[in-house]
């Protein structure tokens, strides 16, 4: 199976000659902006928010345009001394991540405006945590996915509680990086041991240092299981996702945006990478475990969010649920389980950032109107708002002909393929549970009257009182993922073609 | 006479476990952000352990890497609870109970 995932070489890499900077070149740009976009605002204090935003797209979609140069990189498979890949597996990643932070940049620009949170340093973290995002998709050696991890997590953790004004802000904060801190503890303490077992972080090093080890595998399954728990932390998989409903909920919500779709990505690119890779000859060992993650996680999480009535926290719990889908593709770890994860990591962004964008949009000023009974009669209201999150919910249902359900058949699919069926019946009939609390959304929008109680309403929603509330930006972020999931429903070849290529790790 | 990897393996698992115990039980976010220093530096006993025991310097340079990482830990961390304490003089994480359900 080693020569489908990837030429995994003999031992650790070692840099010889020149340093290749070319493909760290994406998170250079990222880095060099977000600075530039820092100092822009320390001396012109008397900022100008557009020109931040503008400087902050510029530079993602500099750092867009240079990764897809790499997608034709002949050069050796890892650059500089073993510690960075340069495959396609990295540049399809990073072109999904840079689209997911172009969005919440369009959509952060409308929320600091309507809540007059206009402050410099957000795009710079936005920037870093893009770039930490980005660079985790391309480690090829442990220290490298701990530096990433961290970059990026205490980006979002200062992120989540940018609004620290609102105490839910600063109290997501302070949950987010207690649990983030500890698990990354955790995680460091697997890196550690995976060095003890075979005396290398690097990747290929690791794989081949496991291969054919006959003694005693106490430090390695030791390692695999504390790293597990780690993954399992940052993609918020049961029982490691107490934090996330408390993060999402708190956070400003074009930062929940950001962070429910990216943060995902970039930490389920990490464990493909480590688990279908560099733990692969421990894959009987570790697959139990990941097997019960994913099934735990698919099941808590949709039963856990049919009991929400905060529309954030609804959505939290089902982006839990939703790293339970691709955990099954993680679980399958054939080709065609990497080829379905990656295709699930392309469209779940989509599907929830575009849903949380909707509810940014939907929520007044100061993070009203976030309770379910304020979408009843949204239809009415306001019918292009409520067509694009139908269409996002049907998605996120994974109900034809949205990609959310090729997603689901693909990932299914790989596992039955690898003989888990038990796991892809666990997670249909999850689907079934939670197709209940989308639909349930959508019945509101679409059947019942908008609640009217006198003058509250105005006050609950905060909707009404501003007419203009979906600005032009925030609608273009929330109906390009809408288009994507539809055109990924209906034509998913485009994708899988792209996938051929991209699903082959090599370092 | 060289001590064997096993007593610094122990110390270090020990350590980590304290801290783990840390941050379950205890209330207050500067003590429990102190439980997770203390695992940072359990793993950072090891790294250099295993190091020693390997004959390379990657675990050395990988504690390093992770000092400097807990240090900026430190950094946001702090200013998160000084931030929410401020609000609500209280750095006692039961007292954190606006976001549940």
């Amino acid at each position: 199976m080693l020569s489908v995932l990837g030429q995994v070489s003999g031992g650790p890499a070692v840099a010889h000659g020149k340093l290749l900077f070319r493909p760290i070149g994406p998170e250079l740009i990222l880095v060099g902006v977000a600075l530039a976009v820092m100092l822009l605002d320390a001396g012109y204090p008397e900022r100008h928010h557009a020109t931040l935003a503008l400087l902050s797209l510029a530079g993602l979609a500099a750092a867009a345009a240079y990764s897809l140069s790499l997608w034709s990189w002949t050069g050796p498979t890892t650059v500089l001394g073993g510690m960075v890949a340069a495959d396609r597996f990295t540049v399809f990643f990073r072109l999904v991540i840079l689209g997911v932070a172009a969005l919440a940049v369009l959509l952060s620009y409308q929320y600091l405006e309507r809540a007059d949170e206009v402050r410099g340093e957000y795009y710079p973290l936005l920037l870093f945590a893009t770039a930490g995002m980005t660079l985790i998709t391309a480690a090829a050696d442990l220290i490298v996915v701990f530096l990433a991890l961290e970059v990026l997590s205490l980006s979002l953790y200062l992120l989540t509680g940018f609004s620290f004004r609102r105490l839910a802000s600063a109290e997501a904060s302070m949950k987010y990086f207690l649990l983030g801190a500890f698990s990354s503890a955790f995680f460091l303490y697997g890196i550690a041991l995976a060095y003890g077992a075979t005396g290398t972080t690097n990747l290929a090093g690791i794989a081949h240092g496991l291969t054919g080890q006959v003694g005693p595998l106490s430090l390695a399954l030791a390692a695999s299981g504390l790293l597990a728990v780690g993954f399992g932390f940052k993609v918020a998989a049961v029982p490691f996702h107490m934090w996330a409903p408390d993060a999402y909920q708190g956070a400003p919500t074009c930062v929940t945006a950001f962070m429910s779709a990216g943060t995902k990505v970039a930490a389920f690119a990490a464990f493909l990478r480590v688990f279908d890779v560099a733990f692969s000859p421990l894959i009987w060992d570790w697959k139990p475990f990941v097997w019960i993650l994913a099934a735990l996680t698919m099941v808590v999480g949709s039963v856990l969010a049919i009991a929400q009535s905060d529309v954030k926290r609804m959505l939290a719990y089902s982006s839990v649920a939703h790293a339970g889908f691709i955990l099954v593709g993680v679980t399958a770890a054939s080709h065609a389980g990497i080829q379905a994860a990656m295709f699930y990591l392309a469209v779940y962004p989509a599907m929830i950032l575009g849903a949380f964008g909707v509810v940014m949009v939907v929520s007044g000023r100061g993070e009203r109107g976030l309770t379910l009974s304020s979408y009843a009669g949204l239809a009415r209201r306001s019918p292009l708002v409520a067509a694009v999150l139908a269409l996002l919910l049907l998605s996120l249902a994974g109900i034809p002909p949205t990609a959310g359900f090729i997603a689901k058949v693909a990932v299914f699919t790989a596992a039955i393929q690898s003989g888990h069926w038990p796991l892809a019946l666990v997670g249909v009939l999850a689907s079934v549970v939670a197709a209940f609390f989308y639909l349930r959304v959508i019945v509101l929008m679409y059947m019942q009257e908008p609640v009217i109680a006198g003058g509250q309403r105005e006050a609950e929603t905060g909707f009404d009182a501003e007419p203009g509330a979906v600005g032009s930006l925030g609608f273009v972020a929330i109906a390009v993922p809408a288009l994507l999931t539809l055109i990924f429903g209906v034509f998913p070849g485009i994708l899988f073609g792209v996938l051929k290529s991209a699903s082959i790790i090599r370092f | 006479m060289r001590t064997p990897i096993s007593y610094f393996l122990l110390m270090s698992v020990l350590l980590f476990t304290i801290g783990t115990v840390g941050v379950l039980v205890r209330k207050n976010a500067l003590v429990i952000f102190m439980s997770v220093e203390l695992q940072l530096n359990a793993v950072n006993l090891a790294l250099v352990a295993f190091s020693r025991q390997h004959g390379n310097l990657t675990g050395q340079v990988l504690a390093f890497f992770s000092m400097v990482v807990a240090a900026a830990e430190v950094v946001v961390g702090l200013a998160i609870i000084v931030s929410l304490y401020r609000k609500r003089r209280s750095a006692n994480v039961d007292d954190a109970s606006l976001l549940r359900g």
